[in-house]
């Protein structure tokens, strides 16, 4: 049976746009169900900031199903919340106590602008992809899925790594703000397979400057792996690295191959 | 517009339709295809395929999407696997196979020519998500492996580990993405359609509504593609993300696409009941775990012991008595009641009484616990982060809730709405799943759609177009629909009432799933249909949106969303109320058979209904599209 948490004290991140300077907002929430999600909590919030003719606070969700990498928030100066291996929407409020003081803020990185209150513009991600982020394969006349065997061990391996949800804790926990390990992830993903040896060079090579054009540089602190909520590892920035090394020498004399 | 529902079936037998097709389909030459602009609404499965495969050609592709990104799709979110008749456990499976049984799953009311063509394309999506880098499993021998889906009788199901939505999701997106960076698509994130436009009875382009600052603009293209997804959300809690709505679809209807079997909506088996009234949205738990876990509930309502101490005789194996030759892996719709009766009769288990067990421990003891971690860690550790119990020691506790919607825009062979240069694919559409969807089958269709079915249908619609001027942007048709639009999303801000719009969605979704919902009957739905219009009524007095129209503003978002749904909400129940009989996801208390199983009515129903709009959503008109079985014959569908 569901107990219920009483007077938790929320700090939370407004800000009404770019531009805008910011401040911190205080909320009181009277009760909430230790069964609901940190999501859910502010659902009940905002519906109580609409019945006061407020300004509800905007924060991007979607699936509350830990898959989609739309939610964010640092919650207490930790990135998804206290929980391990969880994205906020997956975080509940049994986790807290009655009492506690919650700190909410947005991902707070120069490459993520914020958009409004807790949202913020994590489109950097996406000229990632773009730049290389993908096997070059046109719709049609894909060879039989069988005709190469991948070993398990390997097509394990490239999952761990795409397991990726997108979210931005990486950069977010980082004291760099660096996307190394979001940029690394799909960089092993795709490197790790048969399929994709013939462009790996040049897609490590292009991934990583688009990176280095909006983010931070990576120092190894860690702080990227303890806060995916996919418990990527940081071997894979390893792995990055020294393709990238080698992508210095290979694509200069457009050879691809190993 | 007068309606007409040509369904352009090509001739000859159901084998050859695809490739007759095909071979007689218009051509635009490759230097010429630079010449024609495609828009795509919705960035998931279907979207995204389409919008890739369709730049490959030469096509100009601008691309729309309500997410921060094209990769946020709900599509990224289905857990189990997608099928393909690749035989490749030499189980027996063939093309065939798969359309039959995708046939009989929709209980015998979705179209052959559709289907076969899906079937027949299955084999082809998974070597191109392969040849993408989808990391499907293998086995060791670096083959791919295969699992089994509720309705089939053979291991068909492609899947990489409990997230073959995402995996599938990501290798479209990065398709997209490539076509983004060479400058072939152009990409609008947080930007939602709020107007079909059609000029001289042709779709003519969309209107659009810039989520962060509030901008209305017009769009104009030689064809559109409506990618938008599918209704479950009209039920409030649902397994669909918090932002899947109608409006694109609803605004296409309203423009004089006419909406198909509304009323087949899929209420999925296996998700975790309801906690708490907080409760946003209800999580799905994969039909994959009935490949291992076994549904049962106590026999005595008022056993209280925990599972494991209830003994094998006082348990009711519901599934394997009721259906023994397909046992857990029954079909969703009649898995989800079974379900319903066990906890209506009162043997429902958990706290609330409102769920029925999934136990693993005989698939523990058989397999080790290794095993069962390796096939489904992850589902098992989503479940504890929700549910707060570990399913390696008491079983799940599952219940139906809604998943997935079989109706949608009308659609003829081409994927082509009513509405010339129109087209709906994906869950938008209603063609392949019938009154049913068989698990695995929705990647599926959305990948056929998108990369082996639009890129040809729609160059047979664009050739004869060549070089003819379209209307552009400043046509007064874009004009007023812009500002219908603006007047639209301001009039929600100006009913300054008092209730949000969540609450009017959790009222409207309450009676929906009350009287639309697993069960309905006639006194129900008339109930639901006098209920809606008072409460629809309600909302337009007495909403409350604060903010403004010009920035950011998620209870405006949701206001417009709500609004579509109320309309929607009332058509489905009219659909329900039309359809006097019981099949797959549509059952009619009123027609079953003395053991409770669905009983159709082919020589009444045996059609598509199709809804034409008429300004007043209890007042649409229905048209009909006579389903014709030449490949199989119609059979009562049964899983004993």
């Amino acid at each position: 049976m569901s107990n219920h948490l009483k007077n938790l004290k929320l700090k939370i991140w407004r800000q009404s746009g770019p531009t805008d300077k910011g401040h911190f907002e205080d909320h009181i929430m009277p009760e909430i169900s230790d069964e609901a999600s940190f999501l859910e909590m502010l659902d009940v919030l905002n519906e109580g900031l609409i019945g006061e003719n407020k300004l509800p606070v905007v924060f991007d969700h979607d699936c509350r199903e830990g898959i989609c990498g739309t939610c964010s928030l640092m919650i207490n100066g930790q990135a998804h919340g206290p929980e391990r291996s969880t994205a906020t929407c997956q975080l509940h409020m049994r986790k807290f106590k009655s009492g506690d003081e919650i700190v909410i803020e947005p991902w707070r990185a120069s490459a993520f602008p914020i958009i409004k209150d807790l949202m913020v513009d994590r489109s950097a991600f996406d000229r990632i992809i773009e730049s290389g982020g993908f096997i070059s394969a046109n719709t049609g006349g894909a060879p039989d899925a069988n005709l190469i065997p991948i070993p398990k061990s390997v097509a394990d391996a490239a999952m761990d790594s795409a397991q990726c949800i997108g979210c931005g804790a990486c950069v977010a926990a980082c004291p760099n703000g660096a996307a190394n390990l979001f940029t690394a992830a799909k960089i092993a993903h795709l490197n790790l397979l048969p399929q994709g040896q013939a462009e790996r060079f040049k897609r490590t090579e292009a991934m990583v400057e688009t990176m280095d054009e909006y983010f931070g540089s990576c120092t190894n602190h860690g702080e990227c792996e303890a806060a995916c909520p996919k418990e990527i590892s940081i071997d894979v920035i390893a792995l990055m690295n020294k393709d990238y090394r080698k992508s210095k020498f290979k694509n200069r004399k457009e050879i691809s191959r190993n | 517009m007068t309606i007409t529902l040509n369904s352009k079936i090509p001739a000859g037998s159901i084998n050859d339709k695809w490739n007759t097709y095909k071979e007689d389909a218009k051509l635009v030459a490759p230097g010429n295809k630079r010449k024609f602009k495609v828009i795509v609404v919705g960035s998931g499965l279907a979207g995204a395929s389409a919008a890739a495969t369709m730049a490959e050609l030469g096509y100009q592709v601008d691309v729309f999407t309500f997410h921060d990104s094209p990769r946020r799709a709900h599509s990224i979110a289905a857990q189990g696997g997608i099928n393909a008749a690749k035989n490749y456990q030499g189980d027996g499976d063939s093309v065939h196979r798969l359309f039959y049984d995708t046939i009989k799953g929709g209980d015998f009311r979705s179209r052959e020519a559709n289907v076969h063509r899906l079937a027949e394309v299955s084999v082809n999506i998974i070597d191109q998500m392969v040849s993408q880098g989808v990391p499907f499993a293998r086995e060791y021998g670096g083959m791919l492996d295969n699992r089994s889906f509720g309705g089939a009788q053979v291991s068909r199901t492609f899947y990489a580990r409990g997230q073959t939505g995402q995996q599938l999701l990501l290798g479209a997106y990065q398709q997209l993405a490539r076509q983004i960076g060479l400058g072939n698509v152009r990409m609008f994130n947080r930007t939602e359609l709020v107007d079909v436009v059609t000029i001289e009875d042709r779709c003519a382009g969309i209107v659009t509504r810039d989520l962060v600052n509030g901008e209305v603009v017009s769009h104009s293209a030689h064809a559109v593609v409506m990618a938008t997804g599918g209704y479950g959300n009209v039920f409030y809690l649902s397994t669909n993300a918090m932002a899947c709505n109608v409006t694109a679809a609803w605004r296409a209807h309203r423009n004089g696409a006419t909406f198909a079997n509304p009323c087949y909506t899929q209420i999925h088996p296996t998700c975790i009941p309801q906690s708490d009234p907080t409760q946003s949205k209800l999580t799905l738990m994969s039909e994959s775990l009935r490949n291992d876990g076994r549904v049962w509930v106590p026999q005595n309502p008022d056993e209280t012991r925990p599972a494991a101490q209830v003994p094998e005789t006082e348990r009711d194996y519901i599934l394997e008595r009721l259906y023994p030759s397909y046992g857990n892996l029954a079909p969703r719709d009649i898995s989800s009641r079974a379900a319903k009766r066990s906890v209506d009769s009162g043997r429902g288990v958990g706290p609330l009484k409102n769920g029925v067990y999934l136990d693993f421990s005989d698939a523990i003891n058989r397999l080790g616990k290794d095993v069962v971690e390796e096939r489904y860690g992850n589902l098992f550790e989503m479940y504890e982060r929700i549910a707060g119990e570990n399913p390696y020691d008491m079983p799940m506790r599952i219940y139906p809730a809604s998943h997935y919607t079989m109706g949608g825009l009308w659609v003829d062979y081409e994927l082509m709405t009513n509405i010339p240069g129109l087209y709906a694919a994906g869950e938008a559409n209603f063609s392949d799943h019938g009154a049913n969807r068989l698990g695995a089958s929705a990647l599926m269709q959305g990948l056929a759609d998108g990369y082996f079915v639009l890129p040809y249908t729609i160059g047979n619609y664009l050739a004869p177009m060549l070089n003819k001027p379209i209307p552009g942007t400043d046509h007064p048709a874009f004009k007023a629909a812009e500002l219908a639009a603006q007047a639209r999303y301001q009039g929600y801000v100006d009913i300054k009432g008092t209730r949000s719009p969540d609450y009017f969605h959790r009222e409207v979704g309450r009676i929906i799933w009350d009287y639309c919902g697993m069960e309905r009957t006639q006194q129900g739905l008339e109930k639901a249909l006098s209920e809606l219009p008072a409460l629809y009524e309600e909302f337009q007095k007495d909403l409350r949106v604060t903010g403004d129209t010009e920035s950011m503003n998620q209870t405006l978002e949701k206001a417009g969303r709500v609004d579509d749904f109320f309309q929607l909400g009332m058509l489905m129940c009219r659909d329900a109320l039309e359809r006097e009989e019981s099949c797959g996801g549509h059952f009619r208390a009123e027609y079953q058979t003395d053991e409770g199983e669905a009983t159709r009515d082919d020589e009444k129903f045996a059609h598509v209904a199709a809804w034409e709009w008429t300004g007043d959503p209890t007042k649409s008109i229905r048209h009909q599209e006579e389903l014709n079985f030449e490949a199989i014959h119609l059979a009562t569908r049964s899983y004993k």
